[in-house]
């Protein structure tokens, strides 16, 4: 633990207490129960965790693109450039900043362009529905421009071109090229390479932090991978059961990961040259949104839980460097191992 | 893409040539026009006489065969009624009968359009609730009683519109509604459950996260890919209204080529009836041609498999 805490850069987007419900008829969910995070300019934060841990509600809510009718946002804030988007009305909100300060790349390359409409069109929507582009001729230029800025050879060629002619990883950049077109202050990735193969992947991330170079893009990425997290991530949150359990900068929680779930995850990750007749796995499930524990929410799945763990949920513990995490092992004094 | 349209004109030409086969031979069932021609008391050499001035004497094929050699040239032979060429009266009627199909579906496709986007926009409100009700009705009522109710509500009652004739623009407003209701119901339901799966795609959710407005997204990008469900079945409407506007026709006293067929028919007029029914077969063909070409506009990726 360093003595002094070093000084974080202005944060991009601030999450704070961010709480979703989703009613259904069966009752209402919380897939994000009291979410706090925060992205410095020019800086990734990767959010991990296995399906159904809230990765995708926390990015659509950030938005506020949740499933309608339905979704909504019970509380808590989402801070950029020091407005709260959750006061905003949906108006304000695609007028002045969906696209145009905060943008999102889905996870679904494939089905996110519309069919329809040219790939000029569609990237040129945001310019020309953000004022930015005054004109056609000038939308089009500009989308020009944000295609070259995704590496899409001759982007002037195929502004004309419609999705279907396209490539899945290329469909990918005219995707992300829709998400920077405007220059938005963040922009959230959520499992933006999951179906693409592996060397496009690479070839993805590369590009991402090449556009973040150039333009001081704030990432939040989503994914469910921690190679990926591992290669280009400034922070990681460790989100499990709607909740965030750990967070810090990548490379201390990958060496020092403090909360057993974290070390379940890493421990999952085959390594090169190691020999293993069965990969790790974490026993049992996720516990389900409909019956949550009372206590912490990895307790049933724990080696290390007790009595304590089962009957209420930690508080958060400072490990510097702003490494925090929420576990009673942790509270209790020194690192636990159970994996 | 030239293939594609020629099989497609092949296919059209078999079902006109079946269309002309099962009416040619229904019409001779229904009776001896001769019968109705002439007075009761004629002599029967008469009778006969005009039988085979008319080529009725013939055997049903070798009619039929004529017909046919003769309709090729563009010859339907001669009205027993009217006492023209039957393709004078064809070419007289059927601009009638194509404007008020056309009205009436514009009129179908004012209501269907905004119920279907609207009620999908809005599943389970009272508009979606009112819309469906509306479409309903429409579907439930036979067109004559539809044509009968508009004439006594807004023709007689309030006296807005003519009940019947077609001297002007505003005469096409109720025949168009009785024969244009009717599709309502399944075009707003195509539109609607087309729009449902379209508003949950990621797409729109893209398009929503660029700052895209709502209204754009609804009208512009969901409709456009919602549309093609809605445009194969109004063809198919369109090119039955066109060959099947008989009873409306009649209600209204419009001078088109239904009412023209139905009185043909009562006076077993049979090249009227064989050219009426072969020119219903071939707009219904003809529609269904221009839907399916017209795809390719909407859609980019059906222009670019041909």
């Amino acid at each position: 633990m360093s003595l002094i805490e070093p000084i974080e850069p202005a944060a991009a987007l601030e999450v704070r207490n961010l709480v979703t419900e989703l009613r259904l008829r069966r009752g209402t969910l919380r897939p994000v129960d009291g979410v706090s995070f925060s992205v410095a300019k020019g800086q990734t934060l990767g959010i991990v965790g296995e399906s159904g841990s809230g990765k995708s509600m926390t990015c659509l809510s950030l938005l506020r693109l949740l499933p309608r009718p339905g979704g909504r946002i019970a509380g808590g804030e989402v801070v950029v450039a020091g407005t709260d988007l959750t006061k905003l009305s949906d108006r304000e909100l695609a007028r002045d900043w969906r696209g145009r300060r905060i943008s999102m790349v889905t996870q679904d390359p494939m089905s996110s362009l519309n069919p329809v409409y040219t790939i000029g069109d569609q990237v040129g929507a945001p310019l020309r529905y953000h004022r930015i582009a005054r004109t056609r001729s000038d939308a089009r230029a500009r989308a020009a421009e944000a295609l070259g800025k995704v590496r899409i050879p001759s982007p002037e060629a195929r502004l004309h071109d419609y999705p279907h002619q396209f490539s899945g990883g290329m469909r990918q950049r005219v995707v992300s090229a829709m998400a920077i077109a405007c220059a938005p202050e963040v922009m959230i990735a959520d499992e933006p390479t999951s179906s693409l193969d592996v060397t496009i992947q690479v070839k993805m991330m590369d590009l991402y932090r090449q556009i973040q170079e150039e333009t001081g893009v704030a990432i939040v990425l989503i994914t469910h991978d921690m190679g990926v997290a591992a290669s280009i991530c400034d922070r990681i949150a460790v989100m499990y059961a709607g909740r965030i359990v750990e967070q810090g900068p990548a490379k201390e929680l990958f060496r020092n990961p403090a909360h057993p779930y974290t070390q379940s995850l890493l421990s999952a990750i085959p390594k090169l040259g190691e020999k293993r007749k069965r990969l790790y796995a974490l026993g049992g499930q996720p516990p389900s949104l409909t019956a949550m524990p009372k206590g912490c929410r990895f307790a049933p799945r724990c080696a290390l839980a007790d009595a304590k763990c089962h009957a209420s949920y930690p508080g958060e513990t400072n490990l510097g460097a702003g490494h925090r995490t929420n576990c009673w092992r942790v509270a209790e004094g020194g690192a636990p191992h159970a994996a | 893409m030239t293939r594609f349209v020629l099989r497609r004109v092949l296919q059209g030409m078999f079902s006109i040539l079946g269309a002309s086969v099962i009416i040619f031979v229904v019409t001779r069932l229904s009776g001896d026009p001769v019968v109705l021609m002439l007075p009761p008391e004629a002599p029967e050499a008469m009778v006969s006489q005009m039988r085979e001035r008319l080529g009725l004497d013939l055997p049903i094929w070798q009619q039929y065969f004529m017909f046919l050699s003769d309709a090729v040239t563009g010859d339907f032979g001669n009205s027993y009624r009217w006492e023209m060429p039957v393709l004078e009266l064809i070419r007289e009627r059927l601009p009638a009968t194509i404007y008020l199909a056309s009205a009436a579906l514009v009129f179908s496709l004012m209501l269907s359009i905004p119920f279907g986007v609207l009620s999908a926009v809005w599943r389970g409100s009272w508009f979606d609730r009112f819309a469906k009700g509306v479409a309903m009705l429409g579907q439930a009522m036979p067109n004559f009683w539809v044509g009968l109710l508009l004439i006594i509500v807004f023709a007689i009652g309030l006296e807005w519109l003519p009940a019947y004739g077609a001297d002007t623009p505003k005469h096409v407003i109720l025949p168009a509604i009785a024969l244009g209701w009717y599709p309502v119901a399944a075009q707003t339901r195509i539109v609607r459950s087309a729009m449902l799966d379209v508003l949950d795609s990621d797409y729109i959710r893209m398009g929503r996260s660029v700052g895209v407005p709502e209204g754009v997204l609804i009208w512009k990008y969901a409709f456009r890919n919602a549309a093609v469900p809605l445009v194969t079945m109004m063809g198919v409407y369109f090119a039955s209204m066109l060959g099947g506007a008989f009873v409306v026709e009649v209600v209204f006293a419009w001078p088109g080529l239904g009412r023209t067929v139905v009185e043909a028919l009562f006076a077993r007029d049979f090249p009227v009836v064989q050219a009426g029914v072969l020119f219903a077969a071939l707009m219904f063909v003809a529609a269904n041609l221009v839907v399916d070409l017209s795809y390719g506009l909407i859609d980019p990726r059906i222009r670019n498999d041909r």
